[in-house]
């Protein structure tokens, strides 16, 4: 299998980036983590008032399903942001680095905490008792005597929380920040599971060769030896150092690129990044983010080039309603945009992604389906499948009020596995996405939108306000407007979506490039 | 010269006091044993003297000075303390152990160095064979001798022991006690030491005081208290010597059963 080859040397020529974020995103966390838990343990063990809530507090974060957590620091981060914008003038990265970092030190201090606490407490009273009796100060009893005494325990707690913060780090993908989470999700959207299992395997190689280290430096305190302490430091300041290496080494980059989570993101993700990079621009990708983030992102200047689509600009942030028709719209848009944000709107690629009700084809013509307005007399014996923005976008609910539909059920998938269970029968019907390619591989109808409530979803390329006037990064993109028709872009999506002779969404690019410049 | 004066000491807002209205001086070079029941006072009376636990009310002074405004890490680190559960640090070698008190004062490595073999070699440890070892690898005995080293180390003239033979097998007990006399006659020291155990408050007290309900019921030479008890009470707790070395002298003559 070549394709497998192709995916295992893609994900391999990825290691190094992924690897050095995910560790430098762990460590960091750790530390800040140990730096608050571990005084905060002292304190707390010191005062019996101070332990509960201390000890209940960082339960609670516990319980919080750790990707929510992550996904709640973003606009925590965002509104903190505009705040400091406007009060000191200066901004930060809502997205990316430090929403992860400091969901993941929330994550880390349970169990430091917690066995720093018993570890302290549960040390024999009449040794320190001794401690006071042969002269120490409270200062001395702490340092000479109960950090020591308690430090093989606060060790465990250590390696626990790093383990689990190594683990949770690759659900940092979709805030924005690279980790080895980037296999896994990029993986499970184009049904890529070399990308999957890599991202796996190396995030538990990781895990188990840092917990091992640690547990060096555990049995070192435990067993008064120093050269197990000398060992883990060691092995520890080589994972770091070979992981940061190369990250290191490359400096930063002068372009981020925003990516969201589907296939033909992917694709057109490292189209872009082949255009910037023959201009001379140095890139970053920010793969798997939702549709109202990468806007978010992109307005604030933290992401700076990315494709979204007409529609979604026009229902889900300038919150219209109606449809005034492509040429009306795209106008509206690239107006809106330029005054509300400054975002520069390159123009449409070409081809159109909308979302559309899709249904087998021998499923459609039994019963006699044609229209979104078929389906809707039909609606209560159907299920429905759909991805998991659409039933809470303005597009659903302006679809459902035009038709008046009432589904017997419906289900969420990620977009490959929507069109797998209307292949097989689980779901009548799906949202699915225009251009995808796997519409002609199934045999799919799309079905007619008489009352015309959907609007049309041209590609068009935004960049962010900071790089709105950078003539070479806009002529850089230029080759792209206008440059992919539908029938193209479909077959560049299944490409990668295909299950058998699978290309990853870079070997896609490379042959949509060849199609730009041929002119097909 | 240790002196206790009208000292009270309360433990929480209720209850009787743990100790009431006591006074008691220790002379210099004398060992003075404190006896009496569980909660008769002896141990809180121990731990005023070097500021474990702060007096109520009253006063102590330790040649003349006033202790109650003293620093009290500086106090404890010219006091020796030996504890009923030995105490030492579990992390720490014995050669660590005894070094602590001179390590906290700033003592120069060579003078630590040096101090810790004299000890182990009055305590009659073989510095070599011991210095470096864990106190979980030590006998009973050797973890008591090792905690009368740590005490000594910083060369105090005040001991204060609680119990300090107390968990020891009867050989061991005997052996290390009169090592303690030795060591006490040669070191000049002054003891208070705390027992319920009334034979060895006999053979290792110059004075004993009998404590009951945070009081001194008597206190004199063993000799005094065996010829004048002040009451039932003091009558009673010193019989039991007697009275035991009695019965043991009829088992013996009685032959096997």
């Amino acid at each position: 299998m070549g394709g497998t080859r192709a995916s295992f040397a893609a994900a391999l020529a990825n290691l190094p980036d992924y690897l050095g974020q995910h560790v430098l995103l762990s460590l960091s966390a750790l530390l800040l983590g140990l730096a608050i838990s571990l005084p905060l343990g002292i304190i707390a063990a010191r005062s019996r008032a101070l332990r509960g809530p201390v000890l209940g507090f960082a339960s609670m974060i516990q319980t919080i399903p750790s990707l929510a957590l992550l996904a709640l620091f973003y606009p925590v981060l965002l509104v903190l942001s505009v705040f400091a914008q406007s009060t000191f003038g200066a901004g930060f990265r809502a997205l990316g680095f430090l929403p992860a970092l400091l969901a993941l030190t929330l994550y880390s201090m349970l169990p430091v905490l917690r066995n720093t606490v018993s570890a302290i407490t549960g040390i024999d009273p009449a040794v320190i008792m001794a401690a006071r009796a042969v002269g120490m100060t409270k200062r001395q009893t702490l340092f000479l005597v109960e950090l020591p005494l308690a430090a093989p325990v606060i060790m465990a707690g250590i390696r626990t929380a790093a383990v689990w913060v190594i683990g949770t780090a690759t659900l940092s993908t979709p805030v924005g920040q690279t980790s080895l989470g980037n296999y896994i999700f990029t993986g499970l959207q184009t049904e890529n599971w070399i990308f999957v299992l890599f991202g796996c395997v190396a995030a538990a190689l990781l895990t188990m060769v840092v917990d091992r280290l640690l547990a060096l430096a555990e049995q070192s305190f435990s067993e008064h030896s120093f050269a197990k302490l000398i060992a883990c430091l060691v092995g520890l300041a080589l994972v770091v150092g070979a992981s940061l290496a190369p990250m290191l080494a490359s400096g930063r980059a002068d372009v981020v690129v925003g990516v969201k989570n589907f296939s033909e993101q992917y694709i057109l993700g490292s189209l872009i990044e082949r255009h910037l990079a023959e201009a001379g621009f140095s890139t970053v990708r920010r793969d798997n983010l939702g549709s109202a983030v990468v806007f978010r992102a992109l307005t604030a200047n933290d992401v700076n080039v990315y494709i979204d689509y007409s529609g979604t600009i026009w229902t889900n942030e300038m919150k219209r309603t109606g449809n005034p028709g492509r040429k009306v719209m795209l106008r509206e848009i690239r107006k809106w945009l330029k005054d509300n944000y400054g975002v520069a709107d390159l123009g449409a690629v070409g081809f159109e992604n909308a979302y559309a009700f899709a249904m087998r084809r021998d499923r459609a013509e039994a019963l006699g389906i044609r229209t979104i307005a078929d389906l809707a007399a039909h609606a209560s014996q159907l299920k429905l499948g759909t991805d998991y923005e659409f039933p809470s976008r303005p597009e659903w609910r302006a679809v459902s009020k035009a038709y008046h539909f009432d589904f017997a059920v419906k289900r969420q998938y990620q977009p490959n596995f929507m069109y797998r269970a209307v292949e097989t029968g689980d779901v009548d019907v799906i949202s699915a996405f225009s251009s995808d390619g796997r519409i002609a591989q199934y045999d799919l109808v799309v079905l007619g939108d008489p009352k015309g409530a959907l609007p049309p979803y041209d590609a068009i390329i935004l960049v962010s306000p900071s790089q709105a006037h950078d003539e070479k990064l806009l002529k850089a993109l230029e080759p792209l407007v206008g440059a992919i028709d539908l029938e193209t872009m479909q077959k560049a999506n299944l490409m990668v979506d295909r299950s058998t002779n699978k290309r990853t969404p870079r070997d896609a690019a490379i042959w949509l490039d060849r199609q730009i410049s041929t002119g097909h | 010269m240790i002196e206790l004066q009208g000292i009270s000491k309360q433990f929480g807002p209720e209850g009787p006091p743990a100790i009431d209205g006591l006074d008691l001086a220790i002379a210099a070079g004398e060992v003075m044993v404190l006896i009496g029941e569980s909660g008769s006072g002896k141990t809180t009376t121990l731990n005023l003297i070097n500021r474990l636990a702060e007096p109520s009310a009253g006063t102590i002074r330790i040649d003349g000075q006033d202790a109650t405004t003293a620093d009290p890490v500086t106090l404890r680190r010219h006091m020796g303390y030996v504890f009923q559960g030995v105490g030492l640090f579990p992390h720490m070698t014995v050669g660590e152990n005894v070094a602590i008190t001179p390590r906290l004062l700033g003592w120069d490595k060579p003078r630590i160095a040096a101090r810790v073999t004299e000890l182990l070699a009055l305590v009659r440890l073989p510095v070599e064979q011991y210095r470096d070892r864990y106190p979980a690898e030590l006998s009973g005995g050797q973890r008591q001798r090792i905690g009368l080293a740590r005490a000594l180390a910083a060369e105090p003239h005040i001991m204060l022991m609680d119990e300090p033979f107390g968990a020891l097998d009867p050989l061991t007990r005997d052996d290390l006690a009169t090592d303690f006399l030795q060591i006490h006659r040669e070191l000049k020291l002054t003891t208070v030491l705390v027992t319920h155990d009334m034979t060895e408050a006999f053979m290792l007290g110059n004075r004993v005081a009998v404590m009951r309900d945070g009081k001194i019921a008597q206190i004199g030479t063993p000799q005094d208290l065996a010829a004048n008890p002040a009451d039932d009470f003091v009558r009673t707790l010193i019989e039991t010597p007697r009275r035991r070395a009695r019965e043991l002298a009829a088992i013996m003559q009685a032959g096997p059963a």
